[in-house]
């Protein structure tokens, strides 16, 4: 009885700050099926209207939505998938191996994380605009390949891995490929699942660099069109919260798909210091 | 051919490939330009020439005490907010709790672009949600992110919103890391929840606690995100940050070498602060 009385007001209050944090999303989704002057006019809309389609047609008329979203989807999809390798293989070096120099790189590796991105950011232009691959993927992938923290992870969470478990697999025989794809791989799974999820939504969400690097419009990914959208002058902002909600509703969709990763990903985030 | 002997080499190779190109490299190039002038064929060595010009920028100053501002004000509102609310999804009385959390931690998965585009709609004067809500309790609109007083506020509210839930569900593994035979021995003791609080939540928290501050206190040095979306810097410069002056120098300038002195004026200052709170709260992280 006790235990009824006392939940109810901290359940509400919960339930307030669940409103807090998720009504924007909601309100969000909504804007996005009004035109522009209901956007702007009192009450809010907390119904759905009959704008979408027409919003959305907008928008691929204005910033070619489809092939914006497939510049989107590509860069993640390679950037998270070349880091994870990478992260994977240095992480495992660093774990289960002994080699020159290997302490010296872990050291000068972490210390990085402590530089802001302000620094490089510069140089990295200068490079990419030396070689002629500004205005290319390459341009956004290559720098985010190695990932101080993603090798962090990995290393941290091998080293627990019983080193016995490789041994049986190289006294049957297995060649040092064989071990890696056919032992450490299905062991990191979960580990490897939860860095995808981080890596994938820094890489789906980027901006700043992509907006440095990129020019052409052919080229813009999401943030970096919806940018540009609004900073025209009497801005559609009914084509904008459709460009938004894509923008952000399939990372939720995502989240309540892999809570778990998604939890254990950022939460492995927050070491990154 | 891989043999045992040279795989680490193998497998260490592109992350050392891309750490020296896109890091090291870098790293040391910035420093280089932080002594120069120009860009390409006409840049020109001028020794310490933009570190003396930076001491007397008053805008660089302004951005320092605006970011300290932030700091000083946001992170221990956040902090304390996040822990509250963690404590409450600790809570056994309390129902739903699987969806109340992953509600709250939802903002922090939204994008710079996206959450600018929210936010700024959120906040206008004439027509925005928090606007329209605050008048049910009888506040006149208020010009969120053209007044200069309430343009920090705004920032320190879309700041908060953001990261909150992403620090209670930090400090939510935290709580739930700790032994339940603790509670349990201080009951049998007789000691109240605000003792237990005190004397086991607390101290048991301590290194979660401590690396949050250290993360807020390092991210919000370098805040770029909010001010860029939401107010631009402005109005009149009350919300430009040491990034966004960056940001600014740089790719509105193209004043590289500038840019690069105060990357390194912030980077002095993130490792100066990080040191100074990992001595003074004596944490061995």
């Amino acid at each position: 009885m006790t235990r009824l009385i006392r939940g109810w007001p901290l359940t509400i209050v919960l339930a307030a700050v669940f409103g807090l944090s998720v009504g924007p999303f909601y309100w969000l989704a909504m804007a996005a099926t009004h035109a522009n002057s209901e956007i702007f006019s009192y009450p809010p809309k907390f119904y759905p209207g009959d704008q979408l389609l027409e919003n959305t047609r907008k928008l691929e008329e204005s910033i070619g939505l489809l092939n914006v979203l497939g510049n989107t989807l590509f860069v993640a999809v390679v950037q998270t998938a070349g880091a994870l390798v990478v992260s994977l293989l240095a992480g495992y070096a660093f774990a289960k191996f002994t080699f020159k120099g290997r302490d010296a790189f872990f050291v000068l590796l972490l210390s990085t994380l402590v530089i802001p991105g302000g620094v490089t950011i510069i140089p990295i232009f200068e490079m990419m605009n030396d070689i002629g691959l500004i205005d290319s993927f390459p341009a956004l992938i290559l720098p985010s390949l190695s990932v101080p923290f993603g090798i962090f992870l990995m290393r941290q969470s091998l080293l627990a891995v019983p080193d016995d478990l490789l041994d049986a697999a190289r006294v049957d025989g297995a060649g040092e490929l064989r071990v890696l794809v056919q032992v450490v791989v299905p062991v990191m799974r979960p580990v490897l699942a939860a860095l995808a999820v981080f890596l994938f939504l820094g890489a789906w969400n980027d901006f700043l660099w992509p907006l440095i690097a990129l020019r052409t419009p052919e080229m813009h990914t999401l943030p970096v069109a919806l940018a540009s959208l609004q900073a025209t002058t009497r801005t559609d902002f009914g084509q904008v919260m459709v460009g938004t909600a894509l923008s952000a509703l399939p990372m939720m969709a995502l989240f309540l798909i892999l809570q778990k990763q998604f939890i254990s990903g950022l939460l492995a985030g927050a070491t990154k210091g | 051919m891989i043999t045992r002997r040279n795989v680490p080499y193998v497998l260490i190779l592109p992350a050392l490939a891309g750490f020296l190109v896109f890091k090291a490299y870098p790293i040391l190039a910035a420093a280089y330009i932080s002594l120069t002038t120009g860009a390409g064929a006409a840049r020109s060595f001028v020794g310490l020439d933009n570190y003396v010009r930076l001491v007397n920028d008053p805008l660089f100053w302004t951005s320092l005490w605006n970011t300290g501002l932030i700091l000083v004000v946001q992170v221990p509102i956040m902090l304390l907010l996040a822990l509250v609310l963690a404590l409450g999804l600790n809570s056994p009385f309390v129902r739903l709790r699987a969806t109340w959390r992953l509600g709250v931690f939802m903002p922090s998965l939204t994008g710079l672009v996206a959450y600018g585009v929210m936010f700024s709609v959120i906040l206008s004067k004439e027509s925005g949600l928090l606007n329209w809500m605050l008048g049910f309790l009888g506040v006149d609109p208020i010009d969120w992110l053209g007044s200069p007083f309430w343009a920090r506020i705004a920032i320190v509210i879309a700041l908060t919103w953001h990261y909150t839930g992403y620090n209670a569900v930090i400090y939510l593994a935290g709580l739930q890391s700790i032994p339940k035979e603790l509670y349990e021995a201080s009951m049998v003791d007789g000691a109240g929840s605000i003792r237990r609080f005190w004397s086991i939540t607390v101290p048991q928290l301590r290194p979660i606690l401590l690396l949050t501050i250290v993360l807020s206190t390092i991210g919000t040095l370098q805040l770029f995100d909010e001010p860029f979306v939401l107010t631009g810097g402005g109005p009149d410069n009350t919300t430009l940050t040491i990034s966004l002056y960056l940001y600014q120098n740089g790719f509105r300038y193209f004043d590289f070498g500038y840019a690069a002195a105060i990357a390194y004026a912030l980077t002095l200052i993130v490792a100066g602060f990080g040191l100074l709170q990992i001595k003074l709260t004596g944490g061995r992280k």
